[in-house]
């Protein structure tokens, strides 16, 4: 998948910015996308298109275990979310309910790519080709298990 | 194997289980709350659209739901929820629905243990984060998504990577005004919030013993802070006479084996601890709070499934007995039994003496909901466990975290106070 990076350097992007506390009673998954991230970027909204990528620091989505973060994100546009590591909670409500890929990166990838670069995301191979900066970067492989969660599109689909 | 791993081992069938095995565990006992309750309903009602039936649950009996987030509903959309989470338990049959107006009721992880909804050796699941809290009954507690409980409403299980234990033990007993909650701020401060990333944090030693359960169940609470699956302490006979007297008995605890392995020991001498605050905006900036008597504050806010426990409220009633508030003080009982227990013990009277207002259980302020949320600017201390920007109300508001003691004597002088320090 291709797409534009959003990118955000800075660790513990908690679930409170991701999706303010005040949203948590909304379950209208295209109405919690129009308040994803606004806990640090009131602009996002209106900046994110489909198929773009967060990337950021280590610990994302730590916090609450709130669903509404990957759903928001998700209904933003957003398919993946490159950091140099997850919080549990969001990186299992991301995969098990198919909202985004939680994809971890090396500290020299996240240095290295740029708000708007445009990526190509091979999960299949193990790489992401950032075609702007003509480079290439190495993917650890998903543990076993997610990896087929993804590839049956979620929890629900998978058969144990 | 450690108490995690038999817990988890025992659940999956296996006679041995070791950290990084994928594990599908059978759960005891799963929750969900009024957010995180109609997020489930959603997610049974997106399945229904691709053609799934779901006609029961796995087994009603276990299955607990509380009102907590927003109730008294705040506004439309929260009494809409709180209709919906009414209509889903009668409609599947769940009996152990905690309704505000209707007898008890409080904050989930507050009724896990004040109603002994969660025993020794069991595991269990619930849709929020601190979860982690019940794991101080001895059992393997971890916080879900929607989709995973759903998951679990319909199939009585759920995968877990089978988690490290870091090991913290705790010699010694804590000093006079030094709680649970400076111990655990104090943890977090040195290992980081993602310092327990995927991990169990369990806790021992004579420190832990020392501690009344409500004392420990502070810690646990906490562990979500450092990014834990689970926080855990052995049961012991201090545990048993807690859910003794919630008429829980009947129960099969686990121990660690003698020859238990952890991927790290932490040891702590707690004699040597001081009041701490975790300054804005994270939990692991951490400070004594005598270095921080300079910060003046709006309001004190005593309340959340961490710090609105019964001795907690007692640990701010011996703060407050003859003195006033300098500041908007608002203490919600985390639970109605905490509540009545306090009336009863005279806490509520010494409150309002003190000029603090009394409001119903509910997670309330504590996650920016209702009841008391921060203006841009407003300074609080809190006796919660998150103070990311925008945790309590306003992106631009501050929020220290504290023990009940430390908010208490900040609520007298008006600023920061170590409780040693009150005239």
């Amino acid at each position: 998948m291709k797409g534009s990076v959003i990118k955000y350097e800075r660790d513990n992007i908690d679930t409170d910015v991701i999706l303010p506390g005040p949203y948590l009673k909304i379950h209208d998954y295209n109405e919690l996308a129009k308040h994803a991230m606004e806990g640090i970027d009131k602009d996002f909204h209106k900046k994110v298109k489909p198929g773009d990528f967060i990337v950021a620091g280590k610990n994302f989505g730590c916090g609450s275990s709130r669903e509404h973060a990957p759903i928001a994100l998700s209904y933003s546009g957003v398919k993946a979310v490159l950091a140099l590591s997850f919080a549990r909670i969001f990186y299992r409500n991301a995969v098990d309910g198919a909202f985004l890929l939680p994809i971890e990166i090396e500290e020299d990838t996240y240095k290295d790519i740029s708000e708007g670069d445009q990526l190509e995301i091979e999960t299949s191979k193990n790489e992401i080709r950032n075609i702007t900066k003509n480079t290439t970067y190495k993917i650890k492989p998903f543990p076993e298990l997610i990896g087929k969660i993804i590839a049956a599109g979620g929890l629900f689909n998978y058969k144990p | 194997m450690n108490i995690t791993e038999k817990i988890l081992a025992r659940a999956s069938g296996k006679t041995k289980v070791s950290p990084d095995d994928v594990i599908f565990a059978n759960v005891d006992k799963v929750m969900m709350h009024d957010v995180s309750g109609p997020g489930v309903i959603a997610v049974f009602e997106k399945l229904k659209k691709t053609g799934m039936k779901i006609e029961k649950l796995w087994n009603p009996e276990k299955v607990w739901v509380a009102e907590d987030h927003f109730v008294p509903a705040a506004d439309k959309i929260s009494a809409q929820n709180v209709v919906l989470l009414t209509q889903f338990t009668k409609e599947y049959g769940v009996e152990k629905h905690f309704k505000y107006g209707m007898g008890q009721y409080g904050i989930c992880h507050t009724l896990s243990h004040e109603e002994a909804m969660v025993l020794p050796g069991e595991v269990y699941v619930g849709g929020d984060s601190h979860t982690n809290t019940t794991g101080a009954l001895g059992a393997f507690a971890a916080g879900l998504g929607h989709t995973d409980v759903a998951y679990v409403l319909l199939n009585g299980k759920i995968w877990f990577k089978v988690p490290e234990t870091i090991y913290f033990k705790i010699n010694g007993k804590l000093p006079d005004y030094v709680m649970a909650k400076d111990l655990i701020l104090k943890i977090i401060g040195d290992i980081g919030t993602d310092g327990g990333a995927y991990k169990t944090m369990q806790f021992g030693g004579s420190g832990v013993s020392e501690m009344s359960v409500e004392e420990r169940l502070t810690l646990t609470n906490m562990t979500t802070e450092a990014g834990a699956k689970s926080g855990i302490i052995e049961p012991d006979q201090k545990l048993r006479d807690y859910l003794a007297q919630r008429g829980a008995t009947n129960y099969s605890e686990v121990h660690g084996d003698p020859d238990a392995q952890y991927e790290k020991i932490h040891e702590y001498e707690a004699s040597e601890l001081d009041p701490i605050v975790a300054k804005p905006f994270s939990p692991e900036n951490i400070t004594i709070a005598r270095e921080l008597s300079s910060v003046s504050l709006d309001k004190a806010y005593i309340g959340s499934c961490t710090g609105a426990k019964l001795e907690d409220l007692r640990a701010v009633a011996k703060i407050f007995k003859g003195r006033t508030v300098k500041i908007r003080t608002e203490i919600l009982p985390a639970a109605i039994s905490i509540f009545r227990k306090a009336m009863d013990e005279g806490l509520v009277k010494i409150f309002m003496d003190a000029g603090a207002m009394v409001g119903p259980p509910t997670c309330g302020a504590c996650c920016g909901a209702h009841m008391g949320v921060l203006a841009k600017d407003e300074v609080c201390i809190s006796t919660t466990n998150r103070n990311f920007p925008g945790r309590m109300g306003h992106v631009e508001s501050k929020t220290y975290l504290a023990s009940p003691l430390v908010a208490a004597a900040s609520a007298i002088a008006g600023k920061i106070t170590d409780p040693r320090d009150i005239k």
